[in-house]
């Protein structure tokens, strides 16, 4: 029982660590590159997740001052995942744009088969 | 007869081999010019060296100061007798040896004779730095300078045969040096504070007898060029050299600053009482005492001259080893003629061997029936050496085995005195047999006519250096006096 | 020049960054060159001012947009921070020259604006992660560079180069992911992302909560080990190295790797190190195990492989762990050995891949067996590469012998005394395969390809010299490597928690 409690009580957490489990598995385990870089994007989101919960406070308000509320919630955490969104965009799109060229210069985008090509070389 | 300021004559020796190796490429394109630089530097160098015997047997210890690199770490210079007589050796065998090397590289015609000389001066610069340094870290720099523009000379050739002698002779100096001398200099900073040279040794009851003699064996065997065995591979592997090389390098100035810096340790570093009263040199008396025989026996069944002579010197510094490892004012005295005198009967012998190879291209001992009839100023030079090596009068090698066999007594290790005996016997065994070969063999039919005397700049070096075997019979005394000042101060 | 003193922290971010912004407008790869020439003759006199500053008046703290810390942005300059940023802005002025050639002659034209408007942003980023005091803006400055590092490595002219940068972004992002899972913790701990407010507050962390601690430091120091390429993490690094344009593998060997292991120095001494006993936890003995690791497996790859870029790259794996193994050894000593290594194998490394670029762009090939004879067409860049070579070695009278000597003493002092033959022994295999090159490159007859080269201009050539003849001159005058990396370690060492 204490244990279904601690778990219920922390489910956002499981959450974090199952996307971010997930995310580093499929970077590991497929060779496709999009693949990849989707595992790299769920890994990078969790991370999101562990800065924004705690973020909110029960009860707590939206961080606008006012005489009527007393209690906030913290917005930094808000911030930082921001930057770190962009950060993360940033990185897919230039991820992306180099699996375009690996498509063009090997003609595939399977890890092991350009492996193999340039074995073969 | 001081005419410079002994401190300024001491910074004019060091720097002086190093800008005739600058001066050496510029001139490299006229060959007369160059060798007119290695000539004036050598000569300019013995000058710089003279001016510091004076003071330094007046007690004097002239030094340069230098700089601290790091904490511990101090690029210093100072004159002590023994890096006076080691100084005084190279500096006057280099002028000998680049007569000679002028006479070899040209009989020969052999490529890259600039490289070859500026090597050469560099390799002369880092002995007499070496032989001046102050502390451990300035010896140590040297040390592998040494190493590092010898390895030019020794791959001359560039043949298969040639790199592969020089890879091993790079590896095994290096490799003993990082491996063993610098963890060794590294521990006794560690353990004493500092790393100067000084008079009765910096490490007494810094650590016990047993720890001592392990720093020991981490000294004489890091200190690959004593060429102590079993890390004397090197020295038959750097024969492919040109034989001015193995001249002056292979039984002057490479090996010598082993033995020398063996000698320094102990002397300075460890101090004689220090060690005897803990008994951390016994081991090492024992095993100089074996590598003496065994490299003889080694020397004897060698066919190849110049392998030979590269055994002989193994058993040879293994002399002065056994002298640093008896570690009495009388041992260390032994020790220090021995590098002389074994130093110019040596160099004869090697040049001998370089005027045979220019006259006949013969190379094995077998070859050489007969030699001495017509080659005789070359063949005489060889027996004066061989003479000399084994220690018969009227040759400087009598008094260094004489001294050593007293030391040995004196310290009573009749050991030692047994190996000192029994290498004599050897050294005749395996030199005069050449000699013997040489005068009382005959020629292969046919063979001898072609042959005549190798050429002057080849047969002066070598009678002078014969000639000086004799003078350090007579003049062996100013060697003694030189190297008692050691213990003066005590 | 009163206005601008106070702002030199800011400025040493700024200038590269508005620098890029303008490049990203400019079309002429020469325009943009002379601009980056411009940007990086002004940084080494910015981070010298901060130096000096922090020399005189100790650590110099900077509001960022005049947002007091801890809850803005702090750039912190002390004297571990100045040290790195010296070495970064020096690195960059005297490695600029040798672009414009190298460059132009393996970037397409129209690319080549866009080539320095990265490396300006990779600077940008580098002097950021320095600089900053933020850990959060660390994570933001570290993801400018990296990004901007995979795209220069992608520019590389083989298409391996593609791929090398594929796989460096994923293993980067995850690197720099990892870092910010764990400055996540240290923020759910303490509330801050301020460094030296984030260690004050760990100081006083109730027993009970070591262990998010504990957990926030393997975070943060695996994430900081995959992008300084800390053995085994270290498998993007070679293909990296070996496949980006010539001039870019200087940049990268010479400071990319270095201001991850400044970062790494940060968090355990600075953060960690000062709330927690890490002398309890085997952080120094993991550390010092994988350093072995790299200075033995790495070097012995690298003694095989013929690719000669790639052998360096191999070889700085190395290296680095002589730099791990100071901080791992945590004493006064070793981390003078590990912080003076950062500095010492940065120039001899960047000199050593400038020879080899100075060669592929000679004969267009880093293969051992191309090199035959190349020792006497390419006289100087031969021995450029040489004195570097004795460098890495660590024989006395280089940089590299200094290194060494501090890290045995460091070793010695915390009775490791095994450690010294290891660190020696390393050393032999450096040796081996510097050995190797130069035998070929000397003792070899020039064959047909080789015989035709010859020194490149004096523009590539003067980098390369300037570089050994620093290895040279930091293995006898030490008072501005070895003298500071001193200080700073002291500093990083007395404020260790005990």
């Amino acid at each position: 029982m204490q244990a279904l409690n601690n778990f219920i009580a922390h489910y956002n957490y499981v959450i974090t660590i199952f996307l971010m489990i997930t995310g580093l598995y499929i970077m590991v385990a497929r060779s496709n590159m999009v693949k990849k870089l989707i595992g790299l994007s769920i890994f990078q989101t969790s991370v999101y997740l562990l800065y924004l919960e705690p973020g909110k406070i029960l009860g707590g308000t939206p961080p606008i001052i006012d005489k009527a509320f007393t209690v906030y919630s913290n917005p930094l955490p808000h911030v930082l995942i921001l930057t770190a969104i962009v950060v993360g965009v940033a990185t897919l799109a230039l991820g992306l744009a180099l699996v375009v060229r690996i498509n063009e210069a090997y003609g595939s985008i399977e890890e092991d088969e350009i492996f193999k090509k340039d074995r073969e070389q | 007869m001081t005419m410079l300021a002994p401190n300024d004559a001491l910074l004019l020796a060091l720097i002086a081999p190093f800008i005739g190796a600058a001066l050496i490429p510029v001139f490299g394109r006229w060959p007369n010019l160059r060798e007119t630089v290695t000539l004036v530097t050598a000569a300019v160098l013995l000058f710089f060296v003279l001016q510091l015997l004076g003071p330094v047997l007046g007690g004097a210890r002239p030094e340069w100061a230098g700089f601290s690199v790091a904490p511990g770490l101090t690029l210093a210079f100072q004159v002590e007798p023994l890096g006076m007589l080691f100084a005084l050796i190279a500096s006057s065998l280099w002028i000998v040896n680049s007569v000679y090397s002028i006479g070899y590289m040209r009989g020969n015609d052999e490529p890259r004779q600039t490289g070859f000389y500026a090597c050469f001066a560099i390799a002369l610069g880092a002995t007499i730095g070496l032989a001046f340094a102050k502390n451990l870290f300035t010896l140590f720099l040297l040390y592998e300078v040494l190493t590092l523009s010898t390895y030019p000379l020794v791959a001359h050739k560039h043949s298969v045969e040639a790199r592969r002698g020089a890879r091993i002779y790079l590896a095994l100096l290096i490799g003993t040096s990082m491996l063993l001398f610098l963890p060794a200099i590294i521990a006794t900073y560690v353990m004493a504070g500092t790393l100067d040279f000084t008079p009765g040794g910096i490490l007494g009851g810094k650590l016990g007898s047993g720890a001592m003699a392990v720093l020991l064996a981490l000294y004489v065997f890091g200190i690959g060029k004593a060429a102590v065995m079993p890390i004397h591979f090197w020295l038959p592997a750097a024969m492919v050299a040109p034989t001015p090389v193995s001249a002056l390098l292979h039984a002057v100035a490479v090996v010598k600053a082993g033995v020398f810096s063996i000698v320094k340790v102990v002397v300075y570093i460890f101090g004689l009482d220090t060690l005897t009263a803990a008994g951390a040199n016994v081991w090492l008396v024992y095993l100089a005492s074996g590598c003496i025989v065994l490299a003889s026996l080694i020397a004897l069944t060698r066919g190849n001259l110049k392998a030979r002579l590269a055994y002989s010197t193994v058993s040879q510094l293994a002399y002065v080893v056994l002298g640093a490892a008896i570690a009495t004012p009388l041992g260390i005295m032994g020790s220090g003629m021995q590098m002389a005198t074994h130093a110019v009967g040596k160099i004869t012998l090697f040049f001998c061997a370089g005027a045979i190879y220019v006259a006949t291209h013969k190379t094995e001992v077998k070859e050489l029936d007969g030699l001495g009839r017509t080659m005789p100023v070359t063949m005489a030079a060889f027996l004066i050496g061989s003479l000399s090596i084994i220690g018969l009068p009227p040759f400087g090698g009598t008094w260094s085995k004489w001294t050593l066999a007293l030391a040995a007594a004196d310290s009573g290790y009749l050991v030692a005195l047994g190996a000192l005996m029994i290498s004599s016997l050897l050294n005749i065994a395996y030199l005069l047999s050449i000699v013997g070969r040489a005068f009382f063999f005959a020629p292969e039919p046919g063979a001898a006519s072609a042959i005549r005397e190798a050429p002057l700049a080849c047969v002066i070096p070598l009678s002078a250096t014969a000639g000086l075997c004799v003078v350090l019979f007579f003049g062996a005394g100013q060697v003694e006096n030189l190297l008692t000042t050691m213990f003066a101060s005590r | 020049m009163n206005a601008v003193l106070p702002h030199l922290p800011a400025l040493q971010v700024v200038v590269p960054l508005i620098g890029a912004i303008l490049a990203a407008f400019l079309r002429r790869g020469n325009f943009a060159f002379t601009l980056t020439l411009a940007v990086s003759a002004i940084l080494p006199f910015i981070s010298g001012a901060l130096l000096w500053q922090v020399l005189t008046g100790g650590p110099i703290s900077y509001a960022m947009g005049g947002w007091a810390p801890p809850i803005g942005i702090e750039y912190r300059v002390d004297l571990l921070s100045a040290f790195v940023l010296m070495l970064i802005s020096v690195v960059g002025v005297v490695i600029i020259p040798f672009a414009h050639r190298s460059v132009a002659s393996e970037i397409d034209a129209s690319k080549q604006a866009w080539f320095y408007c990265m490396y300006l942003l990779c600077l940008t980023g580098l002097l950021g992660i320095t600089i900053t005091g933020d850990a959060f803006n660390a994570f933001v400055f570290l993801e400018v560079s990296s990004l901007a590092t995979y795209v220069l490595i992608a520019m590389g002219r083989d298409r391996r180069a593609l791929l090398a940068a594929f796989q460096y972004l994923i293993i980067g992002t995850i690197g720099a992911t990892l870092y910010v899972i764990g400055v996540g913790f240290l923020y759910l701990l303490t509330g801050s992302l301020n460094m030296v407010d984030v260690a004050q507050r760990l100081a006083a962390v109730e027993p009970d909560q070591m262990r998010t601690v504990i957990t926030a430091l393997a975070f943060i120091t695996v994430g900081v080990s995959l992008k300084l390429a800390l053995f085994p993490l270290h498998v993007w690094l070679p293909n990296a190295y070996a496949y980006a344009p010539s001039w870019v593998t200087v940049f990268l060997a010479a400071t990319a790797t270095k201001v991850a292991i400044y970062l790494l120095v940060r968090y355990l001494f600075s953060i960690f190190g000062v709330a927690v006993n890490l002398q309890a936890l085997p952080v120094g003995e993991i550390i010092i195990a994988l350093s072995l690791a790299a200075m033995f497996i790495a070097s012995f790859v690298a003694v095989f492989e013929t690719n000669l870029k790639r052998m360096l790259a191999y070889s700085s794996v190395a290296q680095i762990g002589y730099i791990t193994l100071g901080i791992g050894l945590a004493n006064q000593a070793g981390l003078t050995g590990g912080l003076v290594h950062i500095v010492n194998h940065a120039f001899m490394k960047a000199a050593l891949f400038l020879a080899l670029g100075a060669i592929v762009y000679r004969i267009g090939s880093a293969r051992l067996g191309d090199l035959a004879g190349i020792g006497r067409k390419m006289p100087l860049t031969m021995a450029a590469f040489a004195v570097a070579g004795l460098g890495l070695i660590g024989t006395p009278g280089t940089s590299g012998f200094i290194s060494k000597w501090f890290l045995a003493i460091g070793a010695l002092d915390r009775g490791w005394w095994i450690l010294v033959p290891a660190i020696m022994a390393s050393s032999m295999i450096a040796f081996v395969y510097v050995g190797r090159v130069l035998e070929m490159a000397y003792l070899r007859e020039p064959s047909a390809e080789t015989a035709r080269a010859s020194d490149p201009p004096l523009s590539m050539l003067l980098p390369m010299l300037v570089l050994a003849a620093a290895t040279v001159y930091f293995g006898f005058d030490t008072e501005w490597t070895a003298g500071i990396a001193g200080k700073a370690s002291q500093a990083l060492v007395q404020g260790l928690a005990r």
